[in-house]
């Protein structure tokens, strides 16, 4: 056991009596005896009476907020990625009430920590209200009459949820073996200290002892968990490629006649590849020399009702990349016209294209009726009627089409003569 | 035909900020999934040497904090919803002065509103995220090259300001495919948090004329390290209102302040005799290059500033404003934010805004607005 100091000289911040006191200089004797050096130490503290405790720490200590001090921790640690660090969160039962998330979520990612709760089952910094900790019974200044709810058991909630290291014990005397067989636990580790706070608990509930209030409240003083956890290691991708390799490059190799931008919009439904079917129009557009952009639109439950996309063509820079009204619509099933109906009513000229079965919209476009479905079925129905439109719109060659088309896997099941039935 | 450009791709804007983010010395990406920043979480999970999926969005930001506590840069995606939710971390963050980056993605609202269309309704949040009148440096894209430069500024800003830093966006950037040449972006240097040298004791809140404090992190164990979010001294110990804590305290606003020339950018295209200014930023600026082409072929002399830099708001944009007797601010959201942060609730004469919300403003809006009073 070492003789180095973790504590400064200053004396304790706390109320006389309280059991925050004992708990720094347990922990002080518990990392002497594990040899620790204080500046491989990190402390975390919450809000509360036992938070203002870092400034007699000589270890790096860091103060955040109200509860969220574990998912501090968890940070820290793994951002550190060494088990020779030891990083211990100080809070209190108020802080794991409001952060019994980030203890869950830690101690179910095993982080290398270890929580030390504080848990005098009340709310002292602030007067003495009652947290989710307090037990039946137990009054407090806020609660005279007393918790009629039992308060949670962190320990089996932290079993529960895969902590490596787990123990209760009563705050008085020494504990610092406790504390250090959770600090050299693998993974996570925590420590529940019952205290009672002597200027809030005690005045509510005069002449009541410590241990019988924790063995009323059905808590085992014991070891719950014995270390056998594992911890966290941070994923590190040591060669991650970069997102704009030659591989996304797309070469012109033709040329396009058009003189202004043109808007098309591909209705249909999700499952029948509207989205990569507006995907190819848009990139042989580039393969044909000109801009494009595509914009899909789908409600939330990406695989069931209608499915569009926006695509603009330009031989020029193109900057706004709204297109409110189309000036060519491809409708190619009953939820894509009932998506689009609203654009083909603001549509004054231009066409569209639209699955024979459908009755055609009210608008001031050209209708022309194709059998998309009935010829390449339901699956391929975007993609036949992009080659459709393209042919008879001629934006641009349809050999730039067939290339993008044909340098992606879809032509493997896809037999590329049936989208060409023109 | 494309004849002179060489590295023509078909990508949307998410690619570009997560590369530039990277290259610019991010490290750490620690995201929960909320549309429309999905995708900028998904390229993460491929590009960021270390990727954290959270549980929600107040502990990203709480494992954002303990990853730059430990010496690391990192950066996350979200939402209004999200954002919310990491307001009381960024504060911490802001008075932990540790580096980070908030790709804030802009939808529509209010509340859960619509995760699938865009808007540009965050800026009086973002404005609003400190308590007591404190800024978070705020950067806004305009377009594809500054999904490159910017988020790179973003980061560059948030190591040398040790600052958490809002990256604004909104969906249809993050989302739309668009044909874009990158063979003209600028390389990106990396830039790392500058440590402290000294041999004597560290004092991890003292500060030199640049008014940002040199960084260690608690990674090392020569000197001892106190990071904290309370009101406190230079040393980085809790102090209620002690003049000394106090001053700490009013250096975060002011190390922005004094540094923010150089982190100050913007676009303005400035027509000889115009007397009518176009101020945008974010999605609608697109809208209004393209208001400002049409209206300049139509004989209509008119000048446009884009806001890149949005907070804290760079005075030269009220001075640009100021030589002009029209002003019309185009944003996509019910009231105007910047148009009220720039001319407060008095507004000026001749100041007049477009907006919108649930669709993009058109140039056609913009050229009418500007033609109103002809
Ligand atoms: S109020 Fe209670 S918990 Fe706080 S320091 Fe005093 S005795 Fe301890």
């Amino acid at each position: 056991m070492s003789n180095t100091r973790f504590l400064t000289d200053a004396q304790l911040p706390f109320c006389k009596g309280c059991g925050h006191a004992l708990v720094a200089q347990n922990t002080e004797k518990a990392l002497q005896k594990l040899n620790v050096n204080p500046l491989d130490v990190v402390l975390v503290t919450d809000i509360g009476c036992h938070g203002i405790v870092d400034k007699s720490f000589l270890t790096h200590t860091v103060h955040g907020l109200h509860g969220r001090s574990s998912a501090l921790a968890a940070g820290i640690t793994a951002g550190l990625n060494n088990p020779g660090k030891k990083v211990i969160v100080f809070t209190g039962d108020g802080g794991a009430t409001i952060g019994m998330q980030h203890l869950i979520g830690g101690a179910h990612l095993g982080f290398d920590m270890t929580v030390v709760v504080h848990n005098n089952m009340l709310y002292g910094m602030t007067g003495g209200q009652p947290s989710e900790f307090t037990p039946c019974g137990f009054k407090t200044p806020t609660l005279p009459e007393g918790s009629t709810k039992p308060g949670y058991d962190i320990c089996e909630l932290m079993v529960a949820a895969g902590a490596s290291y787990v123990e209760r014990v009563i705050g008085i005397g020494d504990y610092s073996d406790s504390l250090a067989k959770a600090f050299t636990a693998p993974g996570f580790s925590l420590v529940e200290v019952m205290e009672i706070c002597p200027s809030y608990g005690v005045k509510s509930n005069p002449g009541m002892k410590l241990s019988k209030l924790v063995e009323d409240a059905g808590w085992n003083v014991k070891v719950y968990a014995d270390g056998k956890g594992n911890s966290f290691k941070t994923p590190i991708n040591s060669e991650p490629k970069s997102l704009i390799s030659d591989k996304f490059e797309v070469k012109p190799k033709y040329s396009s006649s058009i003189e202004r931008p043109f808007s098309i919009m591909l209705s249909g439904s999700a499952g029948e590849g509207v989205q990569s079917a507006a995907e190819f129009m848009a990139k042989a557009a580039i393969v044909a020399g000109l801009n494009s952009t595509k914009k899909g639109s789908y409600p939330v439950t990406v695989g069931v009702g209608f499915s569009a996309s926006e695509v603009i063509v330009s031989p020029k820079q193109i900057l706004y990349t709204g297109s409110p009204v189309p000036d060519v619509l491809i409708i190619t099933s009953t939820d894509g016209l009932g998506y689009a109906r609203a654009a083909a009513g603001r549509m004054k000229g231009g066409v569209i294209y639209i699955d024979e079965t459908l009755d055609a919209p009210e608008t001031g476009a050209r209708i022309v009726k194709v059998p998309f479905r009935e010829r390449v079925g339901a699956k391929n129905s975007a993609m036949y009627a992009v080659f459709y439109a393209v042919h008879y719109e001629k934006f641009y060659p349809i050999e730039a089409l067939k290339d993008v088309f044909l340098s992606n896997k879809i032509a493997e099941k896809v037999n590329i003569e049936s989208l060409l039935q023109f | 035909m494309h004849e002179s450009k060489k590295n023509l791709a078909f990508i949307d804007g998410s690619r570009l900020i997560t590369e530039a983010l990277v290259r610019a010395g991010a490290d750490t990406f620690v995201g929960y999934p909320i549309t429309p920043a999905n995708l900028l979480y998904l390229y993460a999970s491929k590009r960021f040497p270390t990727m954290l999926a959270a549980p929600d969005e107040i502990t990203t930001l709480q494992w954002m904090s303990g990853f730059a506590v430990a010496g690391h840069v990192p950066v996350t995606a979200t939402s209004y919803p999200g954002y919310a939710l990491m307001v009381e971390s960024i504060g911490m963050a802001a008075m932990m002065e540790l580096p980070m980056v908030i790709v804030l993605v802009q939808r529509l609202g209010p509340a859960t509103g619509t995760a699938t269309c865009g808007a540009q309704g965050d800026l009086n949040v973002v404005y609003g995220t400190m308590s007591g009148g404190y800024s978070i440096p705020t950067f806004s894209i305009s377009n594809y090259h500054d999904c490159w430069e910017l988020s790179a500024k973003a980061v560059h800003t948030a190591i040398e300001l040790r600052t958490p830093v809002v990256l604004l966006t909104s969906k249809e950037m993050v989302m739309t495919l668009q044909s874009f040449d990158w063979s003209n972006l600028p390389e990106i240097q990396p830039k790392k948090v500058k440590h402290y040298k000294g041999e004597g004791t560290y004092l991890p809140y003292k500060a030199d004329e640049t008014l940002v404090p040199d960084f260690l992190p608690v990674s090392q164990n020569k000197h001892q390290v106190r990071i904290t979010a309370s009101t406190h001294d230079t040393k980085g110990i809790l102090q209620n209102v002690l003049p000394e804590a106090i001053e700490n305290t009013k250096r975060l606003e002011q190390k922005l302040r004094r540094n923010i020339d150089e982190y100050t950018t913007y676009e303005l295209d400035e027509q000889q005799g115009s007397e009518t200014l176009i101020i945008t930023y974010d999605i609608s600026s697109q809208a209004s290059r393209e208001a400002v082409v049409h209206l300049r072929e139509k004989g209509k002399k008119v000048s446009l500033l884009v806001a890149k830099t949005l907070l804290p708001i760079p005075q030269i944009y009220v001075d640009i404003a100021n030589r002009y007797t029209r002003v019309v601010v185009v944003e996509e959201n019910l009231t105007g934010q910047l148009r009220h942060l720039l001319f407060g609730a008095a507004g000026r004469k001749g100041v007049s805004g477009v907006n919108g919300i649930a669709k993009m403003i058109s140039p056609t809006e913009i050229v009418e607005e500007v033609m109103r009073y002809e």
